[in-house]
């Protein structure tokens, strides 16, 4: 029994498979679209394959997408690792009072969205004398008048700047990567949004833009990296970089200048003199998880007992 | 009787370097270091009006008696170490400077040295750069606080804070 066709036009397979997967590839790539910048974005090569022009014009391109967007000038830095600098974060457990200071001058400075709202460092609280290495179960919506509260303690987690990141394993698009000064970075440009370097991360340090991420621009940081604070899209993940905007300037980050009680130290791990190294040096340190090998480059300590 | 005299001055000779020896142990027994350097710090966070002490002190007479203040800084309710007095700290005869307790004035921007009579190791870290805040350059200039930025000195245990707002919960996006 032959099938007879409804419209009775003779069309061997092949040619409708043809008609068909062009049609489809219309559909997917805007033709009509003439704007040179689209095709740019769309053909632009990895980070690390483009030479200092190719990024230039990147970065030019990138500068005028966001003024149209925004109506503001932002400036967007390809600022290198400096070398012989391996960043490295201390944080004295024992004089974190939970106070979130950290958290809003993070989004301030790092231009997270508002809403729907992202914050890259999350504090946990403990009770002292519980379990509390369970960080699952910990509280994080703590919100009393005054702290720090009796018999409380507090934990900020953040990217953990892992020598051995899981994350950066994880990408089937190599949108993210260990910059040589040990800063984990991502390229809001490469990534597809799969999230399998959230599922693979072991500190729940990644962010996803579930929506367009809204800031409104009076509130934009207009001094950016590219891999670091630039206005990210929707369907992309983000995550602290130690500001690394701020830091290959030889600032400090802009949680270690915002905690009132000094608890956030920050420096560099090769340098003997650096303030994280006395830590590391004079005091009990230890890194989270770490029996999974990740090598963090985040040390929690406590400086003295209380 | 020549030989006498000389035998004293063999004597003398073993004294005169002991003493100087001494003078030096004694002459600055807080930090050995603490001339030397210098840290960037942001002027004492002073009541607004208050420094320098001298323009009301002057010509006061100094009463030297623990009392309880009536006429001036009665908001300053003493709560640092049982049984402190003013002049632990502050100096009777020249007010704009604090002294430490071998009688060394120093100003009051230095005054981290005072507090580090008793708080050594904490004067250590903080020196070394991890006790309270750091602002500036990681790898340059760094700016460090004076103890009294943090820790009201006459009442020095760190204030309460109010808490920024936890993150939305999951629950409550909508």
């Amino acid at each position: 029994m032959s099938k007879r066709n409804p419209l009775s036009l003779e069309i061997d397979r092949r040619t409708l498979l043809k008609a068909l997967s062009l049609g489809l590839a219309g559909t997917a790539l805007p033709l009509d679209r003439s704007d040179a910048s689209f095709w740019e974005a769309f053909l632009q090569k990895h980070f690390r394959e483009m030479n200092e022009e190719e990024i230039r014009s990147v970065i030019k391109r990138l500068e005028s997408e966001y003024r149209e967007k925004y109506r503001k000038g932002i400036e967007i830095s390809n600022e290198k690792a400096i070398p012989g600098v391996l960043f490295g974060y201390g944080l004295d457990l024992s004089r974190c009072i939970g106070c979130r200071r950290c958290v809003y001058a993070c989004v301030e400075e790092n231009n997270q969205s508002l809403d729907p709202q992202i914050h890259w460092i999350t504090v946990l609280r403990f009770k002292k004398g519980d379990k509390w290495v369970d960080l699952e179960n910990s509280e994080k919506y703590y919100n009393p008048p005054q702290v720090p509260e009796k018999d409380y303690f507090y934990m900020p987690v953040q990217c953990q700047q892992c020598e051995n990141p899981p994350c950066v394993k994880a990408c089937p698009t190599q949108a993210t990567w260990k910059e040589p000064d040990g800063i984990v970075v991502i390229d809001y440009n490469w990534c597809i949004g799969c999230r399998y370097c959230m599922a693979a991360c072991p500190y729940g340090a990644r962010r996803f833009n579930w929506g367009e991420p809204k800031r409104p621009p009076e509130r934009l940081n207009p001094k950016t990296h590219y891999l670091g604070n630039r206005p990210r899209y929707r369907g992309v993940v983000e995550k602290c970089t130690f500001c690394i905007q701020r830091t290959r300037k030889g600032r400090y980050p802009a949680c270690v200048e915002a905690c009132p009680v000094g608890a956030r130290k920050f420096g560099n791990l090769l340098d003997p003199e650096s303030e994280i190294r006395y830590a590391i040096q004079h005091k009990r340190v230890f890194r989270l998880k770490e029996d999974l090998n990740t090598y963090p480059k985040f040390y929690y300590f406590f400086a003295y007992g209380r | 009787m020549g030989v006498d005299i000389l035998k004293r001055f063999k004597r003398a000779w073993l004294i005169i370097p002991l003493a100087l020896f001494l003078m030096y142990l004694t002459s600055n027994p807080v930090h050995a270091d603490q001339d030397l350097k210098k840290f960037l710090v942001p002027p004492p966070p002073f009541t607004p009006g208050i420094f320098p002490c001298s323009q009301c002190h002057k010509d006061m007479p100094v009463n030297r008696k623990p009392r309880r203040l009536e006429m001036m800084h009665q908001e300053i309710n003493l709560r640092h170490m049982p049984g402190g007095w003013c002049f632990d700290c502050h100096n009777p005869d020249d007010r704009d400077r604090l002294r430490l307790a071998n009688g060394t004035l120093i100003p009051f921007e230095e005054s981290y040295n005072l507090c580090g009579q008793c708080h050594g190791t904490i004067l250590r870290e903080w020196k070394a750069g991890l006790h309270g805040k750091r602002t500036g350059y990681w790898n340059g200039e760094k700016q460090y606080l004076l103890c009294v930025h943090c820790h009201w000195p006459h009442e020095p245990a760190f204030k309460p804070l109010t808490p920024m707002p936890p993150p939305v919960r999951p629950s409550d996006i909508r």
